[in-house]
């Protein structure tokens, strides 16, 4: 035990390695992959995500008679990896480095936004006969 | 005197996993161990039908939470061999970059969890301070901090700043200068050695006989290291595995108490010689064939079986885990023990439950 006791001493009187959580939070790294966000505006609705997520909790579905689309995401069954927002077309899809608040409910994220028309292509010249 | 049957857990206080052992006991001393496994059994292998061979990285991460990154190092490994991808260099050191850090990490936390077992609580939150600087580099570098989901088929998915990386070596200065005030302790001190020196003795021929792995295979005395199949960036990178000779939890505790100090210089080395260039090369096509993988994992040689049909999804995935192998051995190490130092023998090999049964 005698070996110890310097560093038991010295953790005596240094200050504590850790921190009253609730009142003092420490500040997230930049790169902590915490929460996943989609900006509904520049979605496209390609379902990219989709297929792409391992645990398959991105479910995308398209309304064409309404023009709009839907981007559900159960957040209980997401293993936030961060394969959709490498995937993502047009970086509508982020993920920011805060801890998602517990709920008492099971809760689905679900975004409705309008459907982008593909532009219409202009018609080809006729050959000149 | 009258035999017992006592049964040690499935949930005990030393294991936070469910492992069962009947254990024959003859005046608290343990006659012969019988294990029961399956309490946690998850059927992984089996979602390899579903997820297509990308999706599977992340699925086999979750085989281990410990050792995530090197499971999913391992799977990434043989479908490259099998699509004859060849991974950038930087990638290599990269990986091996975090496998070290897993490494050190699951060491850190074995050795803490050693510690409580024997009822140094002291000494196990000393561990437990170190584990939490290395926690928060893989935090940093990777965005997660167990599961870091880095590996892609081809490479990997982050890449480290020069400001990261002198970052990383100033962290592990500082934990190896921790550890080395801790190393007269959990080396020298007369509560260790009592609970530990002599306990659970398995021999050279034992291990060699019943197919130990990792720390429990050099803590006999036998210097072998998957990590001498030279994968990932081990090939530019020397290194001697770390042996011990007398087999028992005292040696196997000692062998992961260097290989920490031994994984730092590792670490080191590989930042040094880090290369510049791309982080993941193109994948194309569907794995076909089959083809086994070893790596290294902080308890020992991991293998992946697999066998694809030239369709996104593999017809197999069989994976064998070092838990799995080192249970053979653990029996081994039971008779002759006293009652009290089961919990200390069970854990001086680290078991995951969750491994072995997938």
């Amino acid at each position: 035990m005698l070996k110890m006791t310097p560093t038991v001493l010295k953790n005596l009187f240094s200050k504590s390695s850790t921190r009253m959580y609730p009142f003092e939070i420490r500040e997230p790294f930049p790169l902590y992959r915490g929460e996943l966000f989609n900006d509904i505006d520049n979605c496209i609705f390609c379902k990219k995500c989709e297929i792409k997520c391992p645990s398959q909790c991105i479910t995308v579905t398209k309304d064409k008679e309404s023009g709009t689309g839907t981007w559900t995401c159960d957040p209980f069954a997401c293993v936030y990896c961060g394969i959709c927002v490498d995937v993502c077309p047009t970086q509508s899809l982020r993920m920011e480095p805060n801890h998602r608040k517990p709920s008492a409910s099971r809760d689905m994220i679900e975004m409705v936004g309008k459907i982008k028309m593909p532009k219409k292509k202009k018609a080809a010249p006729k050959k000149a006969e | 005197m009258a035999r017992t049957i006592i049964p040690f857990g499935p949930q005990h206080p030393v294991l936070p996993e469910p492992l069962h052992m009947k254990l024959v006991v003859e005046d608290e001393i343990v006659l012969e161990a019988i294990p029961a496994l399956g309490y946690v059994h998850r059927g992984l292998e089996k979602l390899a039908e579903i997820r297509d061979y990308h999706q599977m990285i992340q699925v086999v991460e979750r085989v281990c939470g410990i050792c995530s990154m090197i499971h999913s190092l391992c799977y990434c490994q043989g479908i490259e061999e099998m699509m004859k991808i060849e991974v950038p260099e930087r990638a290599k050191y990269l990986r091996t970059i975090w496998s070290e850090l897993h490494r050190m990490h699951s060491h850190l936390l074995w050795l803490g969890l050693f510690a409580d077992a024997f009822g140094f609580e002291s000494l196990f939150m000393q561990f437990w301070r170190i584990r939490e600087r290395i926690m928060d580099l893989n935090e940093a570098t990777t965005g997660s901090r167990v599961i870091v989901s880095v590996n892609v088929v081809g490479g990997v998915r982050q890449d480290l700043t020069p400001e990261q990386c002198s970052w990383i070596l100033t962290e592990l200065a500082q934990a190896e200068k921790e550890l080395k005030t801790i190393q007269a302790t959990i080396l020298n001190d007369y509560t260790v050695c009592k609970r530990t020196k002599g306990v659970g003795v398995l021999t050279k021929e034992q291990a060699y006989d019943l197919g130990a792995a990792g720390p429990t295979l050099r803590g006999s005395g036998i210097a072998q290291d998957m990590r001498q199949l030279k994968y990932a960036a081990f090939d530019k990178i020397d290194f001697e595995p770390v042996v011990e000779n007398d087999g028992d939890s005292f040696c196997r505790s000692k062998v992961r108490f260097r290989e920490v100090l031994q994984s730092i210089d590792l670490v080191r080395a590989a930042i040094a010689g880090l290369p510049q260039g791309d982080l993941a090369a193109p994948c194309k096509g569907n794995p076909e064939g089959e083809l086994i993988t070893r790596v290294e994992q902080p308890r020992g040689e991991c293998l992946y079986y697999m066998k694809g049909n030239g369709t996104k999804y593999l017809d197999r995935v069989r994976i064998r885990t070092p838990t799995f192998a080192n249970i053979p051995p653990l029996i081994a190490m039971m008779p002759g023990i006293e009652l009290a130092d089961v919990p200390v023998v069970i854990l001086s090999i680290d078991p995951c439950i969750s491994c072995t049964e997938r």
